[in-house]
């Protein structure tokens, strides 16, 4: 099995807390991994551990083979993982197009000289910048909110267009924390879509964090449930289904 | 004639400081009250330059753009890991201390400041006309760059600029450079206009004046801060027939202008062809909104 992502007995302490605790998995190359566990057990913590968001207290993550641990958070993302938040954060005021050709500023490399002085160098990047944009949006099928303003974008739109976001970086790992939050299941059967769509479309490989269990057991490869910032179990989806110990964390001692 | 060409060139001279804190405020969303004091350095670099060395104005603007620049490349280095309000306050630090040792400084004239530096006339006043045209476009094209982009980014949601790979520091201290940079080169263009420079004249008041056009021209709008530079300047003039409440109806004008329209005159937008029509756009997206029947509005989201 070929890891692009690797966790190695991670370990995060908030003061005395433990907010995650000696957890390792692995995430395949082009494979999709759900993260679950109830409110509190380290999911986000983990997310941005990854990102570099929090330092980490203990372990390590390897992306690609190569060590992250310590790296500030753009360069991650520059190595290719990108993330999408629990609570949307879009470019609030800007509108959807500026939004993406914002996150595609890496497909150029004019400097700050060539953009002052519009060299021909500039022109032709910002070309590029702007078709990559509009491209991104038209897959995504919001070509035709790109002059609307992000916030005023429903619901279901905004989390769209942050996926989109994410994408405009040419990610090889996409993080997803809880996609389908706030979605009706309407919504939620679109997202599913969505999710497989984009895998497939940008050769990724995805970790998703999501509460909705039919979302997670049917998009899902393989699960790694959390538990008090522990990794209670590992598996299918029927595996997790048929664990014990996840049925005991999720519905209380006897639930079976 | 001459008063109103005298108006005009100190609009010209605060519209390139206001420049420069455009980018820093309006598009980066950090607040400086200390950009004074990098006029003060600008001024008196500019002043060293032409009066001691005798050289042309233009060297001695460019040398005031110059030290400032670096001046805020230490600056940046030791106060952007703050926090936005902390950073404010770090800026409004560094310019009441530039201008103390300004004061203490006898070689500069001291406190008493320091006279007959040599001024530009006749053509020579085309110059700050010349260099605040040359300021906007150059700003102009750096807000339209992916640099520029990176800076709204980086006020709009800092995380999610990270995880955009955006270098949020380096985004700052760019923003910071900038802005030190126009800053500088309006002192400079300040001495060599007055001939006359004393520390005073670089105090917060200066700094907060700055900031107050930023924000009444609109954050995030070159234009607004085009348009703020040249009504804020000239406004303290037209009232000048009411001589010691002119600051009071300066005062009562932007407090006025500030509830009507927090956002500026021209908040986040641009009076160019395609910033009109998006502004025209808005209006009939709301004028449709309220002729629609009011028990449908619940799902207006797809209007």
């Amino acid at each position: 099995m070929n890891a692009i992502l690797e966790i190695d007995r991670l370990t995060k302490q908030f003061g005395g807390l433990s907010a995650v605790c000696d957890v390792s998995f692995k995430v395949r190359d082009g494979g999709i991994l759900g993260l679950i566990g109830p409110n509190g057990a380290g999911k986000t913590t983990i997310f941005n551990l990854i990102t570099g968001v929090y330092s980490v207290s203990g372990g390590g993550v390897r992306f690609n083979g190569r060590t992250i641990t310590g790296m500030e958070p753009f360069r991650i993302a520059e190595l290719g993982i990108t993330r999408t938040f629990q609570n949307i954060r879009l470019f609030k005021n800007l509108t959807a197009f500026e939004n993406i050709l914002t996150a595609c500023h890496r497909s150029a490399g004019y400097s700050i000289a060539q953009a002052l002085l519009r060299l021909p160098r500039f022109r032709r990047e910002e070309i590029v910048l702007r078709q990559k944009a509009e491209e991104l949006l038209s897959i995504m099928g919001l070509e035709d909110r790109a002059e609307v303003q992000a916030n005023n974008l429903p619901y279901g739109l905004q989390r769209r267009l942050e996926i989109t976001r994410a994408l405009a970086l040419d990610p090889k790992l996409l993080l997803l924390d809880e996609p389908a939050a706030g979605m009706n299941p309407d919504e939620t059967e679109q997202l599913m879509a969505l999710i497989s769509e984009i895998r497939t479309r940008f050769k990724l490989s995805v970790l998703v964090i999501e509460h909705h269990m039919d979302l997670v057991m049917r998009l899902c490869e393989s699960i790694v449930v959390l538990n008090f910032g522990q990794k209670l179990a590992e598996g299918t989806a029927d595996e997790i289904r048929r664990d014990p110990k996840v049925v005991e964390a999720y519905l209380g001692p006897g639930g079976n | 004639m001459e008063y109103i060409l005298g108006i005009l060139i100190l609009s010209a001279i605060n519209l390139v400081a206001v420049l420069g804190l455009s980018i820093l405020t309006g598009f980066t969303g950090l607040f400086s009250f200390g950009h004074a004091g990098f006029m003060a350095i600008g001024a008196y670099v500019s002043a060293i330059v032409t009066a001691r060395l005798n050289l042309p104005f233009m060297v001695g603007f460019l040398a005031a753009g110059l030290v400032a620049g670096i001046v805020s490349l230490g600056l940046g280095r030791l106060t952007l890991k703050l926090k936005g309000d902390y950073f404010c306050i770090a800026t409004m630090g560094f310019g009441e201390a530039v201008r103390l040792i300004l004061n203490n400084w006898n070689w500069v004239g001291g406190a008493r400041g320091w006279e007959s530096i040599p001024k530009f006339d006749g053509a020579g006043n085309a110059l700050p006309l010349a260099i605040a045209a040359v300021a906007v476009i150059l700003v102009w094209n750096l807000v339209n760059s992916r640099q520029g982009r990176n800076m709204v980014a980086v006020r709009e949601e800092e995380l999610a600029a990270q995880m955009a790979g955006i270098s949020v520091l380096r985004t700052k201290m760019l923003a910071l450079v900038v802005s030190a940079i126009l800053a500088g080169i309006a002192g400079g263009l300040m001495a060599n206009f007055i001939g006359f420079i004393a520390p005073k004249t670089f105090n917060m008041v200066k700094s907060t004046d700055l900031t107050i056009i930023v924000i009444f021209g609109g954050l995030g709008s070159i234009s607004g801060s085009i348009v703020g530079a040249f009504l804020l300047t000239a406004l303290p003039e037209i009232f000048r027939a009411f001589s010691d409440w002119r600051l009071v109806f300066y005062g009562l004008a932007v407090v006025v202008i500030m509830v009507g329209r927090p956002q500026g005159l021209l908040g986040g937008v641009e009076l160019t062809p395609s910033g009109l029509r998006r502004i025209l756009a808005k209006r009939r997206v709301r004028a449709l909104q309220k002729a629609e029947i009011p028990g449908a509005a619940g799902q207006g989201g797809k209007a």
